[in-house]
C-alpha cells in the first residue's frame, strides 16, 4: 500500500534508547506527508549501501535573493519520486529563539501545506530550517513566510543569520543587551544577509557573558563576547552561606581558577583581579556568591571556523574592550573596513580568519585601521618573538641567531 | 561623467553573459571589473546597486557552487525536472 511505510530495518536500530530520535520523528511526520515517506526509504537504501543520494542544487532559490535556501536533489528521482526535490530553507529567527505560540504554529502551518513538515529547529548557525520541499513552492513558502513577518536567513558566501544568547531576557549574567545587537546587526546587513558578495561565509555571533552559550568563539567569523572590566562583584555573607553549606571552596573554586588569582583563608574570598581570566568559573560555581563586575562591556574577537578549506580556527581578541551603545555605529564602521579588505585581498572560499593567517595579523590591523592591543597576543607570557614595527628600529635588525 | 546603475547592469550583464559556460563569475570579480573599465565613474555602492537590479529583474541570478556566483538564469543539470 502506497501509504504504508517502508521496510527501515537499519532506520529502526537508530529509535532505540532513551534520546530523542530523528527516524521516530520522520515516521510520525510520514503518517501525512508523501515526502517524509520517501525520505525513509532513500535513507535506509543510503546506509544499506553507505552512499548518499543527494545531488546539490546550486540554482534554486527565491527571487531576488542569493541566500536562504539549499538546492538538493534526489539521484533516484524515479524510485522516490516524493523526494525528487528536496530543498532546505533557512529562516531568520528571532533574537534569542524567543516565538509566541502562535508564531510557531504560523510556521508550521505554511511548512506543512508547501512542505515535508520536517524542521529542525535549529540549525547550527541558529535559523529555524525547514527540510525539504520542491523548486515550485519556494515562491509560495517565501511569499506567506514574509507575510507572517519572516525573512530568509544566510547561505553561501555572505552574512550568515547573526545569533545570539537570550541574554538580559533571562539571563543575570548578560554584560550587554545581546538581543539589541543581533537585530540591529541583522537589519544593517540586510543587504549583504540576502546578497552574497564575499569570498566566503561571514557569521556573527553575540554572547552576553564569557560562558558563551552560543559557542561564538568556535563558531562565528566575528564573535562578541560578554566582558566586564572592573572586580567581580562579592557578597561576603553569601560566601560564608556557601562554605557552612559544605561547599570546599579551596578546592571546587580557588583551586579550579585558571588565573591562579583567588585566595580563600577559610573566612575571607579574595580576588586579585588584575589577573583574573574571566572565565567565569568562579561565578558559575557561586552563583549567590559572585557576579561580573559592573563596569560591564564586551570583547570582540574575530576569526573563528570550522575546518573546511583549513583547520578550525578560535576567534581571538580584536578589540579588548568595547561598549555597544546602539546604533553601534563604531562597530559597523570597523567591520566594513574588514569586509573591504578581505573582498579585495581573499581568496574564494577563505574564511576571515583564514585571509589573516595568510596575510599576517599586523598587515590586517594596518589596512583596516585598527589599533594594535597587548590582549591580541594569544599567549603574552610564552611567546617573546612579538614585535611591531614603529618599535621596531634599525639596529635591532642586526640581531645574530640567538637573537642577541 | 559618471555611469549610472542601469548602465553598470547592463555592461555587468554583458560580462556574464559573455563569460557564461566558460568562467563563473563572483559578484566581487564584477565589481573588480568594473572598477578597472570605468575607474573614475564607478564605485562599489554603484556596483552593488546594479547586481541588486539584475538580480531583481531576472536578467541573472545568483547561483552556489562552493562559492556564490552571479549567471544566467539556466537549468542545471543536478535539476530533476
Ligand atoms: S552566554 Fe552568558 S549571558 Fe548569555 S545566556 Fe549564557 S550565561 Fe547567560
Ligand atoms: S572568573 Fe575565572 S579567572 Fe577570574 S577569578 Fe573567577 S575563576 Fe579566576
Amino acid at each position: 500500500m502506497a501509504d504504508q511505510l517502508p521496510n527501515t530495518p537499519i532506520l529502526d536500530e537508530l529509535e532505540k534508547g532513551t534520546w530523542p530520535s530523528f527516524v521516530k520523528e520522520i515516521k510520525l511526520a510520514a503518517k501525512n506527508s508523501p515526502m517524509s515517506r520517501d525520505l525513509l526509504g532513500l535513507l535506509e537504501q543510503s546506509y544499506e549501501e553507505k552512499i548518499g543520494h543527494w545531488k546539490h542544487g546550486g540554482i534554486v532559490g527565491v527571487m531576488g535573493y542569493g541566500g536562504g535556501v539549499i538546492g538538493r536533489y534526489s539521484d533516484l528521482p524515479e524510485k522516490y519520486p516524493n523526494v525528487s526535490h528536496f530543498h532546505t530553507i533557512r529562516i531568520n529567527q528571532p533574537s534569542g529563539w524567543f516565538y509566541t505560540s502562535e508564531a510557531l504554529r504560523t510556521l508550521c502551518d505554511i511548512w506543512d501545506k508547501h512542505g515535508s513538515g520536517l524542521t529542525n529547529m535549529h540549525g547550527s548557525t541558529g535559523d529555524i530550517v525547514f527540510l525539504g520541499c520542491r523548486t515550485e513552492a519556494l515562491e509560495p513558502i517565501f511569499s506567506e513566510l514574509t507575510e507572517a513577518g519572516f525573512d530568509l536567513g544566510g547561505s553561501g558566501s555572505d552574512v550568515r543569520t547573526p545569533s545570539c544568547c537570550v541574554g538580559p531576557a533571562r539571563c543575570e549574567w548578560a554584560c550587554y543587551d545581546t538581543l539589541a545587537l543581533t537585530y540591529d546587526l541583522t537589519m544593517h546587513y540586510q543587504d549583504e544577509l540576502h546578497r552574497p558578495a564575499f569570498p566566503y561565509k561571514f557569521k556573527f555571533k553575540m554572547s552576553g557573558c564569557p560562558n558563551d552559550c552560543v559557542a561564538s568563539i568556535a563558531r562565528s567569523d566575528m564573535s562578541i563576547i560578554g566582558i566586564w572590566r572592573d572586580d567581580i562583584q562579592i557578597n561576603h555573607d553569601e560566601v560564608t552561606k556557601y562554605a557552612e553549606g559544605g561547599m570546599n571552596i579551596q578546592r571546587d573554586v580557588v583551586g579550579n581558577c585558571p588565573g591562579k588569582c583567588m585566595d580563600w583563608d577559610g573566612k575571607e574570598l579574595k580576588i586579585e583581579n588584575s589577573y583574573c581570566r574571566h572565565c567565569m568559573h568562579c561565578i558559575n560555581v557561586m552563583t549567590k556568591a559572585l557576579r561580573p563586575g559592573k563596569d560591564r562591556g564586551a570583547c570582540v574577537l574575530l576569526g573563528s571556523k570550522a575546518p573546511i578549506v583549513e583547520g578550525a580556527l578560535l576567534s581571538s581578541v580584536l578589540i579588548p574592550f568595547w561598549k555597544p551603545k546602539p546604533p553601534y555605529t563604531d562597530l559597523k564602521d570597523m567591520v566594513e573596513r574588514m569586509h573591504d579588505v578581505w573582498c579585495e585581498e581573499g581568496k574564494a572560499r577563505e574564511r576571515i580568519g583564514e585571509f589573516i593567517q595568510r596575510v599576517g595579523l599586523g598587515n590586517f590591523l594596518e589596512e583596516c585601521e585598527i589599533d594594535i592591543a597587548p590582549e591580541m597576543v594569544a599567549h603574552p607570557r610564552e611567546n617573546p618573538y612579538i614585535f611591531y614595527e614603529e618599535y621596531y628600529e634599525e639596529d635591532d635588525g642586526e640581531e645574530d641567531e640567538d637573537g642577541e | 561623467m559618471a555611469k549610472t546603475a542601469e548602465e553598470i547592469a547592463d555592461a555587468m550583464f554583458k560580462m556574464v553573459s559573455d563569460a557564461q559556460g566558460l568562467k563563473k563569475l563572483k559578484p566581487g570579480d564584477l565589481n573588480k571589473l568594473m572598477i578597472q573599465t570605468y575607474p573614475d565613474e564607478v564605485d562599489k555602492k554603484l556596483c552593488k546597486a546594479a547586481i541588486k537590479l539584475l538580480v531583481n529583474n531576472g536578467r541573472c541570478v545568483y547561483t552556489y557552487f562552493g562559492g556564490s556566483f552571479i549567471e544566467l538564469p539556466h537549468r542545471e543539470g543536478a535539476a530533476n525536472d
